[in-house]
């Protein structure tokens, strides 16, 4: 009954095929299958944030979206969203504010932070932290998260940090 | 956890998931957008044979106003839901609830069709119907019917909608100059399930309340009307509205909280959602003096 299938998306830019399960989740398809290990497997419930992924341009739970729904899809992970150089001053704040202990949380609370910032203007600290609800943190207190997203929404809306 | 294994098929078209679902019988499981669903795979609290795909179902998904309705096709995501100017305009009790549904990456996938499908007791889209009195459309073997809010649910994540049926929209009476609409929720962390919640809509006449409808959430087996205490608030009487919860809410002890702190959280939901409808009531009234 579990017939693997076929899928043929693109990951970070790259095309990728690969044949998978259909129980297979996006998240432990990117960890496991193509070695990507920037995105974290935290509940496996939807509640941490921690699988946090884009698919089409908007953030998702890799662990509450089958890999073979992506056939067809454009995902990018922590990696390829690094690699762009799209969230430097993000990475930067986020170092310079200590918002970040262990890391764990760290590349769901960026893609996530991102996707609010990438709207423009000026969240407010409330919007930021209403934004960034569905990803737990257990180190920081969050405070120097929201911290660093409204140093960065500042900066990026040219007044000083 | 992994899931147990389970086969997958794309439905391409309503009628298409309907015959893969006679195809497959009771093994068969729909997926929206399973913010629910696969969670429960996740967690083997289900473990279907077979998972059916709407999310390739372009027909399924849009969001017009059709005869005084809002109409929103069933997979349309939450996201869409919340930018959506028809509904900010037509459905303001929805647009109101629909920061409090999940969080950002659980609404940019989340369907309103799977959540009223799903038909969670503490969510809140099924108690924003509820209150709407807005009414279900369910494509079958034999075609399409409505079900009124009030019929469609029938238990604990029971709904009117049978095992070989799909649930295709969700139809919301447009709102009129005189809807009020109240909501609030208590849950311990933004965006997550609450202890407690109320959706709440009334037709306001001069300066008191009529048709008012209460539908609670996180405090059954379904989203809940308050139907006695809607009528002590038809009567202008909020206090009086507050001590009939007593009879009209039974809350069980859940993860969330204790029924005895649910109950309490009713009425303080009652007094704030009130005190919504009625602010809206006398801003009407300035903005008509202006």
């Amino acid at each position: 009954m579990s017939r693997q299938l076929d899928i043929a998306l693109t990951v970070n830019g790259e095309r990728v095929s690969e044949r998978v399960e259909p129980r297979l989740n996006l998240v432990d398809f990117l960890r496991d299958t193509l070695g990507l290990t920037g995105s974290h497997v935290g509940c496996e419930h939807g509640v941490c944030g921690a699988c946090t992924v884009r698919v089409n341009g908007t953030i998702v739970r890799g662990c509450l979206m089958l890999a073979v729904q992506c056939d067809g899809a454009r995902v990018e992970t922590i990696e390829g969203v690094s690699d762009s150089g799209a969230i430097a001053d993000l990475q930067e704040a986020f170092t310079r504010r200590n918002a970040l202990q262990c890391g764990y949380c760290t590349p769901g609370m960026l893609l996530t932070a991102q996707e609010l910032l990438a709207r423009g203007g000026l969240p407010t600290r409330e919007e930021i932290r209403e934004h960034i609800s569905g990803n737990y943190c257990r180190c920081t207190g969050y405070h120097a998260i929201v911290d660093a997203i409204e140093a960065v929404a500042q900066q990026r809306n040219g007044s000083k940090a | 956890m992994k899931p147990a294994p389970f086969a997958y098929a794309k439905a391409r078209s309503v009628e298409d998931a309907l015959r893969l679902l006679r195809e497959h019988g009771e093994g068969a499981r729909l997926l929206a957008g399973g913010q629910s669903l696969i969670a429960t795979l996740n967690m083997r609290l289900s473990s279907p044979a077979i998972l059916i795909d709407l999310n390739e179902i372009a027909a399924l998904s849009g969001i017009a106003l059709r005869d005084g309705d809002v109409v929103i096709g069933a997979m349309t995501r939450h996201a869409e839901v919340q930018q959506s100017d028809i509904v900010a305009s037509h459905a303001p009790l929805v647009a109101a609830a629909m920061p409090h549904v999940g969080h950002a990456a659980i609404r940019n996938r989340g369907t309103i069709g799977g959540s009223i499908a799903f038909a969670d007791p503490a969510a809140e889209l099924p108690a924003c119907l509820l209150a709407l009195g807005g009414r279900v459309e369910i494509a079958g073997a034999t075609g399409t019917r409505m079900v009124a809010a009030d019929d469609y649910f029938r238990g604990l994540y029971e709904t009117a909608v049978g095992a070989d049926e799909v649930l295709t929209a969700i139809r919301l009476p447009a709102a009129t100059p005189a809807s009020r609409f109240g909501f609030l929720e208590f849950p311990r962390r933004h965006g997550d399930y609450a202890m407690a919640g109320l959706a709440a809509t009334a037709r306001a006449d001069g300066a008191s309340l009529k048709d008012v409808r209460l539908a609670y959430f996180g405090v059954g087996m379904t989203p809940v009307r308050a139907r006695k205490a809607e009528a002590a608030l038809a009567g202008g009487d909020v206090e009086a509205a507050v001590t009939a919860l007593v009879s009209d809410l039974d809350p069980p002890d859940d993860i969330q909280a204790s029924g005895a702190v649910k109950r309490h959280l009713a009425g303080v939901l009652l007094r704030r959602v009130t005190a919504q409808m009625d602010a809206r009531i006398e801003s009407a009234h300035d903005g008509g003096k202006a």
